[in-house]
């Protein structure tokens, strides 16, 4: 065998190889974005009766809770990025971090310091490389996220907005979370909310029913809003991080379809390389033993 | 509401899952002021529970009992929503 034959032979091993890596990532991922899509599905009950509870209490408690109240001056803010742990997503990653830098850039605008607090190995990596300041960072659930790990990140960010910002060096005065929304199988988009001072108008939204009815809160309404925010927020962030993580399965399963694709492509031209060398061989092996024969004829056609 | 005897609709919802979802005559749960048992009918109440018992006793009598991680209990309309961090 030829040498051109068989450095053609070899690279097509080593791709066929990729190949099934990148194929059974493909399937992994397209099943578990079913399961993750069932997680996001199976939360939703629970964040909608909560927002609705929230939305009752704000509306009949005059009471301003520190969650809701807006800063004089911010001092601070804090942006929350939900990244991927392992790679081959495609950009997802690098979506949410660049959305972050983005939102990062306007607040910056607006005179404000930025602390980070970061979720997943990817957006940990990238801040670590550049040398930048984290104020926290989760890892190793971005696949399928938990609520205890939600409450977790919750409870550092809510204890870090309940510090007095300008006293205490962590405190911040606004919260804002980037993660990928799940729109659909084809479509994730990375995008920034603001988490905190909330902003309660869903009142407006969820009163198509009319007036909630006059409650009475057990022990009061200011107590019950004092539990009830704070688990408000655990819940957007679980559902952010489920959403995310559905985002993630569907933009590795894109990636790792293409990548698949690619390698198709590719062995297919490397199998015709490696055909028209074989062929060239042979070619070249019968012109060889033709003039072979030929020489050796006329040597002894010469000397009789 | 005057034939059949009026009934509780009821959502039991844990972040991860709707626990219990259906209707009930009775439920009763313990709030930070003390238990609480709730009948058709009962006055709008929004109440924040703690650790411990909640029990729904469905429309054909049979009682099911969770054991919730803090949570919150509203009632308004007949309608009630229990939510809670984790069942067990």
């Amino acid at each position: 065998m030829g040498a051109q034959l068989r450095v053609y032979r070899r690279r097509m091993r080593s791709v066929k190889a990729t190949k099934k890596i990148t194929k059974a990532m493909e399937l992994i991922s397209a099943s578990r974005i079913v399961k993750a899509q069932q997680r996001v599905a199976a939360s939703t009950p629970y964040a909608n009766e909560l927002t609705r509870a929230v939305s009752a209490v704000a509306t009949y408690s005059s009471a301003d809770h520190p969650l809701t109240t807006p800063s004089a001056n911010p001092k601070r803010a804090a942006i929350l990025i939900i990244s991927a742990d392992r790679g081959m997503a495609g950009a997802y990653s690098n979506n949410a971090i660049k959305e972050g830098e983005q939102l990062a850039s306007l607040l910056r605008e607006r005179g404000l310091e930025i602390s980070s607090y970061l979720v997943g190995r990817k957006a940990v990596s990238y801040y670590k490389f550049r040398n930048r300041p984290v104020a926290g960072s989760w890892t190793g659930f971005s696949d399928s996220p938990t609520y205890e790990k939600a409450k977790e990140v919750a409870n550092a960010v809510i204890g870090a907005f309940l510090a007095d910002a300008q006293t205490e060096a962590h405190g911040i005065d606004e919260i804002h979370i980037v993660y990928t929304e799940f729109k659909s199988m084809l479509t994730q988009s990375a995008l920034a909310k603001r988490m905190l001072p909330l902003e309660v108008v869903e009142s407006e939204v969820a009163a198509p029913t009319g007036l909630f009815p006059m409650y009475e809160f057990e022990p009061s309404a200011e107590r019950v809003l004092n539990a009830l925010l704070p688990r408000y927020i655990e819940a957007r962030i679980f559902n952010a991080m489920l959403q995310s993580a559905a985002s993630e399965h569907a933009a590795r399963r894109r990636a790792m379809k293409s990548a698949t694709d690619n390698a198709d492509d590719l062995i297919k031209s490397l199998t015709r390389l490696a055909n028209a060398a074989r062929q060239a061989e042979i070619t070249q092996e019968i012109s060889e033993i033709v003039g072979g024969a030929d020489a050796l004829a006329s040597a002894s056609a010469g000397s009789e | 509401m005057s034939e059949s005897p009026a009934l509780l609709s009821v959502e039991l919802v844990s972040p991860s899952q709707r626990v219990w979802s259906g209707k009930a005559s009775m439920v009763s749960a313990r709030t930070i002021e003390g238990d609480l048992g709730i009948l058709p009918g009962h006055a709008p109440l929004f109440g924040v529970l703690v650790d411990g018992k909640v029990s729904i006793t469905a429309e054909d009598g049979t009682a099911t009992e969770f054991s919730i991680h803090g949570g919150f209990l509203s009632v308004s309309n007949d309608r009630v929503s229990i939510l809670t961090e984790s069942t067990d």
